[in-house]
């Protein structure tokens, strides 16, 4: 299958590494992946911070990027979510453009569930001999409804030991601009979460999310807890120790 | 001559906002003891909420059937409420009008004054917190006294209340012994000398405290949780039966209700009265469950409507779902920023997820810029609402409506361009990388430069890539794609 990777801006700007393995594990699986250079960014920071406006032109720049695809995968459910529950309605004033948004975003998938519903498979051929918890991040969960789709996943990895992370469907406290609004209350969410990932004793929390995994590696960095934050398609993509 | 075309708001008396909440969450989560009673009532009414509710097969239906009732309720609210006047008044009640708090205030206050008690006795209200009714009451001379434990409690405190459903959330045990022994002697029957804090004895304080004052009550005032436009029956549903001895006890009523509290039958009821008390308390079903139509024998009714800005909600179609909302606290409970700063934090007798929508609409949204930001928009208000109100979606579209600050403006608009073609883009990324001679420790960043610096003050930010995602892609897949 053709795939078009939607890096996200944040990847692109702050942890491409997402993004290659991104790349490297649909190539693994044998898929064609192809990297339009036209995108940029969803527009979700714009919209959720009050600024449709400014979003607009962004939605536009994205549809018309990816139009010509017929499946897009990004590594990161929050700005899936925003494809998804945002663009159609944010666009509504231009019907025309509302409705093309509303067909390119029925083509657009978050990674775990690309290879679950759309490629069918949960063993991706991966290695990864880690103590690992999942944080399942509050944008898959609930926009997307992704279940257990990424821990279908993590289970089928060779050497990964899946602990189970206290209080998981608990927001992480980073919610796009309200980690710097509200950054008191952000920090406070956060140490709760810190707290639930060290009580597992994993060396490593995952999700699917670079913006909430940035959140949660940088408390974690802070505090010199020495726990990683590394994203599910950097585990999917390993073949450490194989 | 001069012509009204908006739609009032709720007026200034309206208890609806307070300090900016970044800066009031501040001071309740430097708060640990606050905290931790937070913390623990939070999860404790989570599980059991999370409990019955999953026992019931048909939540889902139960919850579209709450959510189409209550949108064609809104729909249909002029005829609605005319309805409801009519069958109230034909049984004996008398139906009052009032467009802000100031003339809700003004209605009830003539109302105590012309039966000439000096005294009332209050059921728990929203609505008539909302409106400040108690200090309305007490400028005229009129004291009024909460009958319902956590109210009492708040009230006996000099306290506002912190939750819809547990105003006294925020207080344990410890605390409420310590108020009770303090001050229930200088307004009525005192507490025994030696009060424990155990739970009962807590309570029988309170029973005896309380006794006196519904033996002594010619008034009483109390809200609604429902109306019924058809029979003009009005509803309250509480655990503790103190309502009901507000309700039945004294010689005149008044209910203070917002316009929105309507049910167009008594059938459509039978939906809500499984609704809320799950999604509320976590019961199957509530204790006490009064209902009345117009006015009994011996007693006078009055029904004063209140608008109070919600008339304006009901204006904007993106937002007017917020009306469905039948004060049942669930996202209260649920909501990750709830449970760290604490009702106070929000300013407005409404606080929480919904609060944060429903008082910048009540108030207008420059009147309240900070509260829609008050979320992380993590959805858990959304999943646990019984009438399913799209409370991140309805925090967006406020945020599109509020004043932002210039400097915030300039930020978004300037990244907007960058990001509005990849040449600029590429360009924005290059010069991030001077990011990494910034504030530098351990391979990360460690200070930003304000209005970022709110990051770094707990978090560490990874250095700006060195080789970006597009060249290592020209490096291993050549320019073409
Ligand atoms: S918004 Fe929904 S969950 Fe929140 S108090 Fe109202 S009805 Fe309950």
């Amino acid at each position: 299958m053709r795939i078009a990777l939607f890096l996200t801006c944040l990847v692109d700007a702050v942890v491409p590494a997402a993004g290659k393995a991104t790349v490297e594990l649909l190539e693994r699986l044998g898929h064609e992946v192809v990297f339009p250079p036209g995108q940029t960014c969803c527009g979700q920071m714009h919209v959720n911070t009050g600024y449709p406006g400014e979003a607009l032109p962004l939605i536009r720049r994205y549809v018309e990027t990816f139009e010509p695809y017929e499946a897009v995968v990004a590594p990161s459910g929050s700005c899936v979510g925003s494809v998804r529950h945002q663009h159609a309605a944010v666009a509504s004033g231009d019907p025309a453009l509302a409705a093309r948004a509303a067909a390119v975003a029925a083509r657009t998938y978050e990674l775990s569930e690309f290879l679950v519903d759309v490629l069918g498979v949960t063993d991706v051929g991966a290695s990864y001999p880690h103590r690992v918890t999942y944080h399942p991040t509050c944008h898959s969960l609930r926009l997307l409804r992704v279940g257990d789709k990424p821990l279908r996943l993590l289970r089928e990895v060779r050497g990964l030991d899946l602990v189970e992370l206290p209080g998981a469907e608990e927001c992480c406290g980073f919610g796009g601009t309200f980690a710097v609004k509200n950054a008191d209350t952000s920090t406070a969410m956060l140490a709760d979460k810190m707290r639930a990932v060290l009580d597992t004793r994993a060396e490593v929390c995952a999700a699917s999310d670079s913006s909430c995994l940035l959140h949660i590696g940088g408390g974690l960095s802070r505090l010199r807890t020495g726990v990683r934050t590394v994203h599910l398609a950097e585990i999917l993509a390993s073949r450490e120790g194989s | 001559m001069t012509v009204f075309l908006g739609l009032p708001r709720a007026d200034p008396e309206s208890h609806l906002h307070g300090a900016p909440f970044p800066q009031a969450a501040r001071a309740a989560i430097a708060d640990t003891q606050l905290r931790r009673n937070l913390g623990n009532a939070t999860a404790t009414i989570r599980a059991k909420r999370a409990r019955v509710v999953g026992e019931v097969p048909d939540w889902a239906a139960l919850r579209a059937a709450g959510a189409a009732i209550k949108d064609d309720t809104l729909a249909r609210l002029p005829e609605l409420l005319v309805q409801l006047e009519e069958a109230v008044t034909a049984r004996g009640g008398t139906v009052h009008w009032a467009r802000d708090a100031t003339e809700a205030n003004r209605i009830v206050t003539a109302l105590v004054q012309a039966t000439g008690a000096d005294e009332v006795v209050k059921v728990k209200s929203m609505a008539t917190q909302e409106i400040g009714l108690n200090e309305a009451l007490e400028a005229a001379g009129i004291a009024a006294w909460e009958t319902d434990l956590a109210e009492l409690i708040v009230q006996l405190g000099h306290d506002t209340p912190s939750h819809i459903l547990v105003p006294a959330i925020h207080r344990n045990r410890a605390e409420i012994r310590e108020i009770f022994l303090r001050e229930m002697g200088r307004v009525g029957l005192p507490a025994p000398a030696d009060l424990t804090d155990s739970p009962p004895a807590l309570a029988d304080a309170a029973r005896r405290h309380l006794r006196q004052k519904f033996l002594d009550a010619r008034v009483a005032i109390s809200g609604a949780n429902f109306a019924v436009a058809s029979t003009g029956t009005l509803s309250v549903v509480e655990s503790e039966g103190n309502g009901r001895m507000c309700i039945t006890l004294p010689r005149t009523l008044i209910t203070v209700m917002g316009i929105e509290k309507l049910v167009p039958t008594w059938q459509d009821l039978e939906v809500f009265l499984q609704l809320l008390p799950r999604s509320s308390t976590g019961e199957r079903m509530n204790p006490y469950t009064s209902m009345w139509s117009g006015a009994v024998e011996g007693q006078e009714f009055h029904l004063v409507l209140l608008d109070n800005g919600r008339t304006a909600v009901l204006s904007d179609p993106e937002g007017r779902a917020a009306l469905r909302c039948i004060r049942c606290s669930a996202c209260l409970n649920v909501c990750p920023v709830y449970e760290r700063t604490g009702g106070h934090a929000y300013g407005s007798i409404y606080p929480g997820p919904i609060g944060a929508v429903l008082s910048p609409q009540m108030t207008g949204p420059s009147q309240n810029s900070t509260l829609p930001y008050a979320s992380s928009l993590c959805g858990a208000c959304y999943d646990a609402c019984p009438v399913a109100i799209d409370i991140p979606s309805m925090l967006v579209h406020l945020r599109s409506q509020v004043p932002h600050p210039a400097a915030e403006r300039a930020v978004m608009r300037s990244v907007a361009y960058a990001m509005g073609s990849p040449r600029r883009w590429a360009v924005a990324l290059a010069v991030s990388k001077a990011g990494r001679l910034l504030g530098r420790r351990r391979g990360r960043l460690s200070t930003l430069p304000p209005p970022l610096s709110g990051w770094t003050s707990s978090r560490d930010l990874p250095l700006p890539p060195a080789e970006s995602f597009r060249d290592w892609w020209t490096r291993t897949h050549g320019d073409g794609s």
